[in-house]
């Protein structure tokens, strides 16, 4: 049986506070990484844990701190990404709304690990409530010697900042949340170099996603091995999937990495609407390619979603019923990618400018023979040849609904008009 | 505080100046609404940084607004999740029930009302946005509720204005 450690406390009132997260053995990974664990034996855990990336990439953790070079004469930075703007996700936010404890000593054992004395937590301006939940805990934990000088009597000292973000989805993308943290506009950078030798004010920095950095503490007390024990070896842990679309139960669910995504929508989301029938499923926010409902089978983690042509991205599950056309899906997703293109380079910014334009006649029923072979030729344009993964994200969502649903697009040119209608 | 001392405060957290301006501009923006020109020029004086780096901020980022918007701004969410929940029915009542289109204020400047990408709250679609509150699970009649209790609201605000107290206090 599966014991939910992140969402652990999540229902239960006050389990914001400080003294809610200590009474369920909150702190005691810090305590205990601080007393037991050379920040190297940490690193080692973690990467012995096989914990990989929550955000979306997947990367191992434990590898991305070793990146971090020694001894440079420059201040070490953790970042962490709370910039939660994939559409289809909102285990973050829930995380900092009703467990910030939990982020707090992520934070503070990743930041002892990597030898980092500031964290900056970038989270978007839009979650007031999480701000607020986390600006208190902050508190709470100086006022309870988590935070600051020489913490728990060691010589470590720590600091947590809050960086509120201002609506822009590229902030996902490391290197454009360094620069908007530098006071920029939010633009990837070129790699190399790679933030964990000159990320923020040019020096060493490791950016983790607000669900990865909750996995540390329960890593820390309760073991490497039992991290791999749950769900598949190279993909491990417990993992939130944001569950939301036409599907009967919508919420947040933390289960096993690699259970079927068929079982997560059917057995515990509830499956779909009464009278409807689930025609598709995007399994990791809108840059994941569409599953259409004969491939539900597929297990929900980075190597089984990567295989099956998709990928598990942020767990943002956004089911889709047999009412819901899928140009205009398709079309809604386009115009966000399109909206959030951060303008630097040239196949993102135009490519999904002129890709919208297609979209859109199609979907009005003003779609001409060819319009299809110039999208693929757009898409074509696009991936691969984008400065960041935005672009990418946009193009495989296009290829995927015109690879599994082309007799929609095809009805809408031929019929003049969209057949839902 | 004054803005100043909020401004100063908040840049005491970055080794670098110019980290403080987005922080000065949500600041700002609390205190006056939205982002004139000539507030703007203020954080750059308080920050010491040139005019174009606070200029090119409060252009490049959605929420920051230069242009005055309506007391309660309605920040409906349109994007998948929320549009396969009925969005789109709601801006269309939005858009009658306020007589405004989408991006209008209502002359009385009570409401201004925009569509905005994934708020992150997708297990309670649709979404609206108003102020720092998240409104979820919406349909219309909560939606004509949600709209008579911010009416209501400003009818108090405005009697604590006239007894000394200013609305949002």
């Amino acid at each position: 049986m599966f014991e939910p450690v992140l969402l652990k406390n999540v229902d239960v009132a006050d389990g914001h506070l400080v003294s809610t997260y200590e009474a369920g053995g909150g702190y005691q990974a810090l305590a205990k990484a601080l007393r037991e664990y050379t920040p190297d034996e940490v690193i080692d855990l973690v990467k012995r844990s096989n914990l990989r990336g929550r955000g979306g990439a997947g990367f191992p953790t434990g590898m991305k701190w070793g990146f971090v070079p020694k001894r440079t004469g420059k201040p070490t930075y953790l970042c962490c990404n709370a910039d939660e703007g994939e559409p289809g996700t909102f285990k973050d936010r829930i995380i900092m709304e009703r467990h910030p404890h939990q982020l707090i000593e992520g934070l503070a054992v990743s930041a002892y690990a990597i030898g980092a004395e500031t964290a900056y937590v970038y989270i978007r301006g839009e979650y007031v409530t999480a701000i607020r939940r986390l600006e208190q805990a902050i508190a709470e934990a100086h006022a309870k010697g988590y935070l600051g000088k020489r913490i728990l009597g060691s010589d470590f000292n720590f600091a947590v900042h809050i960086h509120c973000g201002a609506g822009a989805y590229i902030c996902g993308e490391e290197t454009a949340m360094l620069e908007s943290l530098e006071g920029k506009r939010a633009q990837p950078r070129l790699k190399p170099p790679f933030p964990a030798v000159a990320g923020l004010y040019a020096s060493p920095t490791v950016i983790n996603n607000v669900e990865t950095l909750a996995c540390v503490p329960h890593i820390v007390v309760r073991g490497a091995d039992w991290f791999r024990g749950i769900g598949p070896d190279k993909s491990p842990g417990p993992k939130l999937y944001c569950l939301s679309g036409q599907v009967r139960k919508p919420g947040l669910y933390e289960l096993p990495m690699g259970i079927p995504l068929r079982e997560l929508v059917e057995n515990h989301a509830g499956g779909a609407l009464p009278g409807r029938r689930i025609k598709a499923v995007i399994p990791g926010g809108v840059s994941a390619p569409v599953i259409p409902e004969h491939g539900l089978e597929v297990r929900m983690d980075f190597d089984s979603l990567a295989a099956a042509g998709s990928m598990l991205g942020s767990a943002g599950v956004i089911v889709i019923d047999d009412s819901t056309c899928m140009v205009k899906v398709a079309t809604r997703i386009i115009e966000f990618f399109h909206h959030e293109s951060c303008g630097k380079c040239t196949p993102c910014r135009e490519g999904l400018n002129w890709v919208v334009k297609v979209l859109r006649r199609i979907e009005a029923g003003e779609g001409a023979a060819g319009d299809l072979e110039q999208l693929e030729m757009l898409c074509k344009g696009i991936f691969g040849n984008t400065f960041c993964a935005l672009g990418d994200g946009a193009a495989m969502g296009l290829r995927a609904a015109l690879g599994h649903f082309r007799n929609e697009f095809v009805a809408h040119i031929e019929d003049r008009g969209c057949p839902f209608h | 505080m004054t803005m100043r001392e909020k401004i100063e405060e908040a840049a005491a957290r970055y080794p670098d100046q110019r980290s403080a301006i987005m922080p000065a501009l949500l600041i700002a923006q609390k205190e006056h609404g939205h982002l004139p020109g000539p507030v703007l020029e203020e954080i750059a004086d308080i920050l010491g940084v040139e005019r174009i780096r606070v200029y090119e901020l409060a252009t490049f980022y959605t929420l920051f607004h230069t242009e005055p918007v309506g007391m309660f701004h309605l920040q409906l969410c349109d994007n998948v999740s929320c549009m396969l929940c009925g969005s789109e029915d709601l801006l269309n009542h939005l858009e009658t029930a306020l007589g405004i289109g989408k991006g209008d204020t209502t002359p009385d400047g009570l409401f201004t009302l925009s569509t905005v990408e994934c708020l992150g709250a997708c297990e309670m679609a649709p979404v609206m946005q108003v102020g720092d509150d998240y409104h979820g699970d919406l349909d219309v009649a909560r939606i004509n509720a949600l709209l008579d209790r911010l009416r209501a609201t400003v009818g108090a605000a405005s009697f604590e204005h006239a007894s000394g107290r200013l609305p949002g206090e």
